[in-house]
């Protein structure tokens, strides 16, 4: 029992680290523009496959480096001559123009790499198991996953709250026209802000992609829980995603490693019924089953009865 | 004058969805037809969210999807004669699942729009689709449920069993719900609808709730998505979960978006384009998903209301009797443009085709020979220089069409 719980809370820990990776671009996004934008795990694909290419030829540690930097600067270029152009039309058309852009992707990496699924490894050098716990391993990649996560997570708290950058990108959320009117670029700032985070995504994407295997459905996989992770977390609040991404990832994880689920219950409060009884489906129900929808569940709940999400202080 | 010209276009339009059958009898056309009626009632109920309510909704699936299922199994039900109904009232059984399905998901998430409202619809749509898998003796799992029209009491010694039957029972729910549609948005609360849209704050001042505004807008926007998961449970007499997931939400969107949500008649046209590249471009290239895209991406930067809006943004020079200044600019301008943008499909078509001679409007293309790609290549650049060179010609005739004359002027 104490084995599955350790394991299922690493696993948890590295599925919510990578959540963040992707959850703090869109939140950063979202309170700079005020859009939420769909395309954010289009990104995070695009970084796989980019770091897949990249790797055929130079490596993994290339691929890990240089793919990022690719994403970001089509994340920049997007931003640019895209939304800055869509944005004259409204909220709403700006959602739709990321919708689109995802579904675009999404159509692109099938046609330049193909429907199959990539063979992108993780690198040799990290292929041992990084320690052995009542008989199972932990790999060394994960715990190399988990260091990346961490580490994007304290450089960006610091550059944010630290740097002259960040005070500047903080007060551009707040106050655009007064940066404008204090000499800075806030066009400028919009774009590189959509760049950073577009590249966090791609990182995001090269980390993942030889575990949670590079195929053209991932960003489907784990777009919406990305958008249930910011807006648990509270819509803008960096700190809410952060909580937010380990309790969805914590939560799947041990859902996953569960084995109880209606039959329990039901033996416990001494009901049984038929296996012909038509509500059969949901008497036999377990919670490894449900572990997919309860993000949504969540996210549903916390929609109807605190809108604001965790730690989120905007009300529309 | 003016309830008479009304009246003539719904009667010319029930004459073109009666008539089509009469030109067009292929099974392949019929079959088409069927989707376009299907395609019309849905996109038709998302205008009514987010085209007029405001509201992007990004799980409106659910209403479609739910109200096929039910229908399913009501075919089920009258196969097995526990019920004894004709199938003419299919669509309505779909349309009542989707109303109750509105209302109950409606009473909670109509709360707010924007973002919020969005997000709502897409854990939902999520939550359902990802339930309906579990749950698969319902919901028949990957593989869905199907059942049989040809049941029940004859309708005048019709069965149904022909897709041109399904065609015309289609063709007349079509006409019902786009007539009931339409007089919607005449109501007050159509009215309300789009006030709301505008500006909650100012609606709720005239002694409006604007929640409930949104909520009568949304229930009768998953009344008639219920009819179209109706109409498509006649239609293919089975339905999959895919038809109430995030694809078929998606899909919705883009055809409402590309025929244009600020007009009543845009999704119309959104579902035929749709419907039409759906199932007539696929048989050309496996790559028409990709285009459609490309398509819908420049339809959102450049044409943000639509096709529809394209049309009307005519509408003045018509008035002033100028379109024909345009007809030559449009030309100068339409001819390089087309030309680059098949040049460029068929240079996309090369690279995805593993042959190496490949058929392109009856031009054998060598697509392993370099002299190909230059040429290609060329005329691309070439006819992009030559649209954004003509570009500025365009927006001056443009303009002089659109202007005020200065006998107009001088009054004003």
């Amino acid at each position: 029992m104490l084995e599955v719980l350790i394991f299922a809370t690493l696993n948890g820990l590295v599925t919510g680290l990578l959540l963040f990776m992707l959850a703090s671009g869109l939140t950063l996004i979202f309170s700079m523009m005020g859009v939420l934008n769909f395309a954010h795990a289009s990104f995070y694909m695009l970084g796989a496959y980019f770091a897949f290419s990249i790797s055929q030829y130079l490596g993994f540690w290339a691929g890990l480096i240089f793919a990022p930097l690719i994403v970001g600067s089509v994340g920049a270029l997007v931003e640019r001559y895209g939304l800055r152009r869509v944005h004259k039309s409204g909220h709403v058309a700006e959602l739709v123009f990321t919708f689109g852009l995802a579904f675009l992707v999404e159509e692109a990496i099938q046609f330049i790499w193909g429907r199959d699924t990539k063979n992108y490894q993780s690198p040799d050098i990290l292929d041992f198991p990084l320690f052995t716990l009542f008989g199972q391993e932990f790999s060394a990649y994960r715990g190399f996953m988990i260091a990346i996560s961490l580490g994007i997570f304290i450089c960006l708290y610091r550059v944010l709250t630290r740097s002259r950058i960040g005070i500047i990108i903080q007060a551009a959320i707040t106050h655009p026209n007064t940066v404008a009117n204090l000499g800075h670029n806030v066009p400028l700032i919009f774009m590189g802000v959509f760049g950073v985070g577009t590249a966090l995504a791609g990182l995001a994407g090269v980390i993942a992609g030889p575990v949670l295997t590079t195929f053209p459905g991932m960003a489907a996989v784990l777009g919406s829980i990305v958008f249930v992770i910011v807006v648990i977390g509270g819509l803008g609040s960096l700190a809410g995603a952060f909580i937010a991404s380990l309790l969805i990832g914590l939560l799947q994880s041990y859902a996953i490693a569960s084995d109880v689920g209606m039959p329990e219950l039901l033996n416990l409060i001494g009901v049984s019924f038929e296996s012909s009884h038509p509500l059969n489906d949901l008497w036999t129900l377990t919670l490894p089953q449900v572990a997919p929808i309860l993000p949504f569940l969540l996210l549903v709940l916390v929609l109807i009865f605190r809108p604001t999400g965790l730690l989120g202080k905007r009300e529309e | 004058m003016g309830m008479i010209k009304k009246l003539s276009v719904w009667i010319g339009y029930l004459i073109v969805l009666l008539a089509l059958p009469q030109f067009f009898d292929s099974i392949l056309a019929i079959s088409i037809f069927n989707q376009m009626a299907i395609a019309i009632v849905f996109s038709l109920s998302y205008n009514m969210l987010l085209g007029q309510g405001g509201m992007l909704s990004f799980g409106h699936a659910v209403y479609f999807g739910l109200g096929g299922f039910l229908a399913v199994h009501a075919l089920i039900l009258i196969e097995f004669e526990t019920v004894y109904f004709s199938i003419l009232f299919i669509p309505l059984i779909g349309g009542v699942i989707g109303l109750l399905a509105a209302i109950f998901i409606g009473s909670f998430s109509t709360r707010k729009a924007g973002t919020i409202f969005a997000m709502i619809s897409l854990g939902i749509g999520e939550l359902i689709a990802a339930t309906s898998l579990i749950f698969t003796d319902f919901f028949g799992g990957e593989a869905g449920i199907s059942g049989d029209r040809t049941f029940g009491p004859l309708f005048f010694g019709v069965d149904f069993a022909q897709d041109l039957e399904i065609y015309y029972l289609a063709a007349i729910w079509v006409f019902i719900a786009t007539v009931f549609m339409y007089l919607f948005t005449q109501t007050p609360a159509g009215r309300m609808a789009n006030a709301v849209r505008e500006n909650p704050e100012r609606a709720e001042f005239i002694g409006y709730s604007a929640r409930r505004v949104r909520f009568i807008s949304f229930c009768a926007s998953g009344l008639f998505a219920g009819i179209a998961g109706g109409l498509f449970a006649l239609n293919y007499e089975f339905i999959t979960e895919e038809n109430l997931n995030a694809i078929t939400s998606g899909r919705v969107l883009l055809m409402a978006y590309i025929g244009g949500l600020g007009y009543f008649i845009g999704p119309i046209i959104g579902a035929v384009i749709l419907t039409l590249m759906n199932s007539l471009l696929s048989n050309y290239s496996e790559l028409w998903m990709l285009y459609l895209g490309i398509m819908f991406i420049l339809t959102v930067m450049f044409l943000p209301r639509g096709f529809a809006g394209f049309i009307m943004m005519h509408q003045t020079a018509w008035l002033r009797g100028n379109l024909k200044q345009l007809a030559l600019p449009y030309l100068i301008s339409g001819i390089p443009a087309f030309l680059f943008s098949m040049t460029c499909v068929a240079m996309i078509e090369m690279m995805q085709t593993e042959e190496q001679s490949f058929s392109f409007f009856g031009m054998q293309l060598a697509t392993d020979a370099a002299l190909t790609w230059i040429v290609a290549i060329t005329i691309a650049v070439a006819a992009f220089y030559a649209t954004r060179r003509s570009l500025p010609q365009l927006r001056d005739a443009w303009e002089s069409a659109n202007a005020i004359p200065a006998s107009e002027k001088t009054e004003s």
